[in-house]
């Protein structure tokens, strides 16, 4: 049971990896994404990423700034301008 | 004949530009393997860039209201030719040849009559250009302070070129670059990039309805000028590949003619202090037997 998440930027790919959860800061609100998610594609706002390596770990935070998620078969993708952490 | 002195002079000026030559090729060599290395780096984002922008404008296309970026502004009257040079020379015929396609494409422009205006990234570019169309150029972007062109630079660029396109500047932006083939090959690439071509495949859903949050028109509004700066980006990145890789091949070629050059003159001097050291025989000889 793992999502696989990527994380893009420009520059290169950030993170390639399977998770538990990643709660994505949407436009319109923020949203956790597990496996088996409904495909979605939205734009984010700048903020953090919640990345969860397992059931109840403690999150993770990556700060990024302008970009998209995408949620598609192979998992959540995000395309972001700038990353920091 | 060139006297002794003489030759002895070129054959040392030969050396020391043999050593510019190969130490730009070294360098080359050492900046080649970073700037394919970044070049890589930064196809990921542009592949999964370049699916979803082709899933969502199919989806948009041939609707009314569609953004300008995209459907363009109906007219195809004013040209930009977006041409991206590199700083430096000695890099052999990059950037004419670069500047060669983009000529060719103003002169057939102009000859089915239609405006165009150059907007002109890098130094080496400006030159020819003017030369040819001195008042066609408008925007010389200058990125010779940094030093590697980034994305940082793209995002400047495409935000003066979208203020230009919303002011009604132009209709149609077209981009020339050289693609990185190899360190011998270089290809001038031209591309049509407002409005943007969607070509690719479409990101695969599985057949499934995918969620769009806001609407596709706002997630296409906010993701056409992120497009055009990966484009603007892996652009700047393949010259600056195509920059080190034609530098290094070009410096490679002068290196070992320069060697030729050295070997010729050393065969030409030493011929010339034999000639000298027998006619100096002869004389002392002759004087000898005059005795």
């Amino acid at each position: 049971m793992a999502l696989h998440f990527e994380l893009v930027t420009p520059a290169k790919l950030v993170r390639s990896e399977d998770v538990h959860m990643v709660v994505v800061p949407g436009t319109e609100g923020d949203f956790g994404v597990l496996e088996g998610h409904a495909p979605v594609m939205s734009t984010i706002r700048d903020g953090a990423l919640m990345v969860y390596k397992s059931d109840g770990a403690a999150p993770e935070e990556i700060q990024v700034q302008g970009g998209f998620a995408e949620v598609g078969e192979n998992g959540l993708t995000v395309l972001a301008e700038h990353v920091e952490g | 004949m060139a006297s002794l002195k003489e030759l002895k002079g070129r054959i040392n000026s030969v050396k020391s530009t043999q050593k510019i030559t190969k130490a730009k090729q070294m360098v080359a060599a050492a900046k080649l393997r970073r700037a394919q290395a970044a070049a890589e780096a930064a196809r990921p984002y542009s592949e999964r860039m370049s699916s979803v922008m082709a899933s969502l404008a199919s989806k948009v296309a041939g609707q009314e209201g569609a953004p300008k970026l995209l459907a363009g502004t109906g007219s195809d009257q004013k040209h930009l030719l977006v041409v991206i040079n590199t700083d430096k020379g000695l890099c052999g015929g990059l950037n004419a040849n670069i500047v060669k396609a983009a000529l060719t494409k103003a002169r057939a422009l102009v000859a089915e009559g239609k405006t165009v205006e150059f907007y002109l990234v890098g130094k080496k570019g400006r030159a020819p250009i003017k030369r040819a169309f001195p008042k066609e150029v408008g925007t010389q972007f200058d990125t010779s302070e940094v030093r590697d062109p980034g994305y940082a630079e793209a995002e400047n660029i495409v935000g003066e070129i979208v203020e230009m396109f919303e002011a009604g500047k132009f209709d149609i932006a077209h981009l020339f670059y050289a693609t990185f083939k190899s360190a011998l090959v270089q290809d001038p690439t031209e591309q049509q990039i407002i409005p943007a071509p969607v070509t690719g495949e479409a990101a695969d859903t599985g057949g499934a309805a995918v969620d769009y949050e806001p609407d596709e028109d706002e997630i296409l509004a906010e993701l056409l000028p992120r497009f055009l700066k990966t484009q603007i980006f892996g652009a700047l990145l393949e010259v600056a590949a195509s920059e080190q890789g034609a530098s290094m091949t070009a410096m490679d070629n002068a290196t070992r003619n320069a060697g030729e050059l050295i070997d010729n003159l050393t065969i030409l001097y030493n011929r010339s202090r034999q000639a000298a050291i027998t006619t100096e025989l002869i004389e002392i000889i002759a004087g000898a037997e005059a005795l």
